[in-house]
């Protein structure tokens, strides 16, 4: 690795006084480079306020591109109804499904980085979470289109919720479609939330180093924060309620997801493995997605210090335990399969190893379940060529999971004179690529307008913002505590308005 | 960067939830309201090709509903009466009337009349006429004083809702067999009692499940 050497203030700490606070400490440190306060925020906030370079704009094209080729396609949907896509008896849930599937998995990791790791005290989600919750948002709202124009008339997309009307009509409250839109709308709204309250910070820190209209814009999101430390408290404290809120959402919506397949009673489908081995699944591809994303924006912005390769280390290991999760219920499957000696579940899943999608099915496994052991390697997870790879064949693997589940099951019907083969229309592939370009589109605003990393957060993880002065009254290291203030660097007293948010930074004591 | 909230700013997180609620309920009362059939097409009478009038037909002459509709006690559809059926009368009687040329027209060279739908169920929601007609829903009860229409327009929502009102309490609606086209029928004192024997015994049970209507 880069330079090993920790802080000074750290190195003070261990090696004069033999003073070993928490557990963590034995880790690297999270942040490497000898970063100052100061240069923390710099680093990050300057990507905000440089002139747009040219790539970026290069970039946003190619996305923008993909986005309208997403409109026009919803367009010609809308214009035809769904018969332009490939759906049809017996499969009727093709490639929207599918692909609705796909990006609520991918939309997983941000509130598990943020929430569940955050209520683990996992302080290294802190360099990441920011842009792993803003990629979770894009992610489910791609989703969310699929659903909403595969119901056909989408301008009556409102009767999916329970709205009282003259119609007297109300959504299947025992469907499990229904669930759906509760279970992922509320996902969204929270995850919108949570995302938002731990930027105020951030954007007060923005708008301390701007002027003009763009302090403006930024002092109204930033509502009016000072950095007090009754704001710290309050901050703190809706975070922390949030992080609780989250943290059930992360497993209960890819459980409903399930459920849309687990509580019907098509062969393959009706298992009750379905909620766990859907949510590892999501946290898988979710991770993947965080991992394509990090490795490219790091080494394009220069965060290596920031986001280090402990902390994608830290990702692989994730993938690699979820993927072999994903992995072991794909065979506690076949397992149930022969045991449970139902005939047309045994069935289901010969066909789909050996029948006509066994190309899909092989993909599907050589992808998620053997691909990721490679990780066992510490070399090979620590590579980044290896795991910018891996992150996008798990993707792909993961989205052949979503297709091989519902393709192979519907297109063996219960009624064998309707068996058929299912093919995807241009339209359908179309709309899987446009769906890229929204996703890509959002996060190259992200990535713009917006603090990729949480500063303030990050600055809590730093040994300096967590010095301990009064933890061991009455050993003699109370003494020492001055002395550790006056070694603060020389730039941290100059600092702007926005360091009195550091003198207070979040501590997770 | 002085702070943009004045200190009044802070009445806003209460004034937005208070907002939050009105505008929900606002919402959904518009929504309750105004996306209702009710509104949306509740007197909808669009001009059709011959000025023919219910109410000199139905109301003066007094013709019965089933003479051109004749159709409507064996199928689901109350037919429109073909070029033919005019001409039963027309071929008698004001065989000169500038109006209807257009009947003698359709009637000359075969070509059928263009007459404009007024009644419409969405294509997801299917309908029998005879099954109404013969379990004793009278035809005013869903398009309304027809022997009063100059020109015929939609006098009932039609809408999901509506049709439920029925089909959960058909005793406030039904009439006898012989009461069917009648318009302006007024029930009997002891309705709701004769309705509901009447349901007993001839097992009148309207469907209220999904698949009754979308199939």
């Amino acid at each position: 690795m880069e330079k090993d050497s920790n802080t000074p203030h750290a190195d003070v700490l261990h090696e004069e006084d033999g003073w070993h606070r928490q557990p963590y400490d034995n880790d690297p440190p999270l942040v490497k480079g000898n970063l100052s306060f100061h240069e923390i925020t710099d680093l990050v906030a300057y990507h905000t306020e440089k002139k747009t370079p040219i790539t970026w704009f290069l970039a946003f094209g190619v996305a923008s591109t993909g986005l309208m080729i997403l409109f026009l396609m919803l367009a010609y949907q809308v214009y035809n109804g769904v018969g332009v896509w490939g759906n049809n008896v017996p499969v009727g849930w093709g490639w929207p499904i599918v692909n609705f599937v796909f990006w609520v998995g991918i939309g997983h990791a941000g509130t598990l980085i943020s929430a569940i790791l955050f209520l683990f005290r996992q302080r290294w989600r802190t360099s990441i979470n920011r842009a792993a919750e803003a990629m979770t948002l894009f992610a489910v709202m791609c989703a969310l289109i699929f659903p909403t124009f595969h119901v056909g008339r989408v301008w009556v997309v409102y009767w999916m919720l329970p709205i009282p009307n003259q119609m007297e009509m109300w959504p299947q409250f025992k469907s499990p479609l229904l669930w759906d839109v509760f279970a992922v709308s509320s996902y969204f709204i929270v995850s919108l939330l949570f995302w938002y309250v731990g930027l105020i910070p951030d954007l007060a820190t923005l708008r301390d180093r701007a002027k003009g209209l763009r302090a403006k814009v930024l002092a109204f999101f930033a509502l009016g924060w000072t950095g007090a430390n009754r704001h710290w408290r309050n901050y703190e404290k809706s975070y922390l309620i949030l992080a609780g809120l989250a943290t059930p959402l992360v497993l209960s919506v890819h459980s409903v997801v399930s459920f849309d397949f687990a509580i019907s009673i098509i062969p393959g489908w009706h298992t009750t493995i379905f909620p766990p081995y859907f949510v590892a699944g999501a946290i898988f591809s979710g991770f993947a997605m965080v991992l394509t994303l990090l490795v490219v924006a790091r080494k394009i912005y220069g965060l290596e210090d920031l986001i280090t390769l402990d902390h994608l280390e830290k990702m692989n290991i994730i993938i690699l335990v979820t993927g072999s999760m994903v992995g072991f219920a794909y065979i506690t499957e076949f397992f149930m399969a022969w045991y449970s000696q139902v005939e047309y579940e045994q069935y289901a899943f010969i066909n789909r190893a050996f029948g006509p999608y066994a190309w899909a099915y092989w993909i599907m496994m050589t992808c998620n379940l053997i691909s990721p052991q490679l990780f066992w390697f510490k070399k090979l997870r620590r590579s980044i060529p290896v795991m910018f790879a891996l992150s996008i064949v798990v993707n792909i693997g993961m989205w052949f999971e979503r297709f091989v589940i519902t393709v192979t099951s519907l297109h063996r019907d219960f009624l064998p004179s309707s068996w058929d083969y299912f093919s995807p229309t241009w339209v359908d592939v179309l709309t899987f690529v446009g769906s890229f370009g929204l996703f890509f589109t959002l996060f190259l605003l992200f990535l713009r307008f917006v603090p990729m990393v949480a500063i303030a957060e990050v600055k809590g993880v730093k040994p300096e913002a967590d010095p301990h002065f009064y933890d061991h009254e009455g050993d003699g290291h109370a003494a020492e505590a001055p002395q550790i203030a006056i070694q603060q660097p020389a730039s941290e007293a100059q600092d702007g308005p926005d360091d009195v948010d550091d003198s207070t930074a979040p501590t997770t004591d | 960067m002085p702070q943009l909230f004045p200190k009044k700013a802070n009445a806003l997180p209460l004034l937005s939830l208070g907002g939050l609620v009105v505008g929900g309920v606002l919402t959904i009362f518009l929504v309750w309201y105004y996306f209702s059939p009710e509104f949306t097409v509740v007197g909808y009478a669009p001009t059709q090709p011959v000025p023919y009038s219910h109410r000199l037909h139905v109301d003066q002459l007094g013709m019965d509903c089933r003479y051109c509709h004749n159709w409507v006690e064996v199928s689901n559809h109350a037919n429109v009466p073909p070029t033919q059926t005019c001409m039963n009368c027309h071929s008698q009687i004001r065989t000169q009337s500038l109006r209807l040329l257009p009947v003698r027209e359709s009637w000359a060279t075969g070509e059928p009349i263009e007459w404009i739908k007024v009644h419409h169920l969405p294509d997801y929601a299917h309908f029998s006429h005879a099954a109404h007609v013969k379990n004793g829903v009278g035809c005013e009860t869903c398009h309304g004083r027809v022997d009063q229409m100059e020109v015929v327009y939609q006098a009932e929502p039609l809408s999901m809702g509506w049709c439920l009102e029925c089909h959960r309490q058909p005793e406030l609606y039904l009439r006898p067999h012989d009461e069917i086209t009648t318009m302006g029928y007024v029930q009997p004192a002891d309705f709701v009692e004769r309705n509901l024997e009447r349901i007993r015994t001839e097992g009148i049970q309207p469907p209220t499940n999904c698949s009754a209507c979308h199939y």
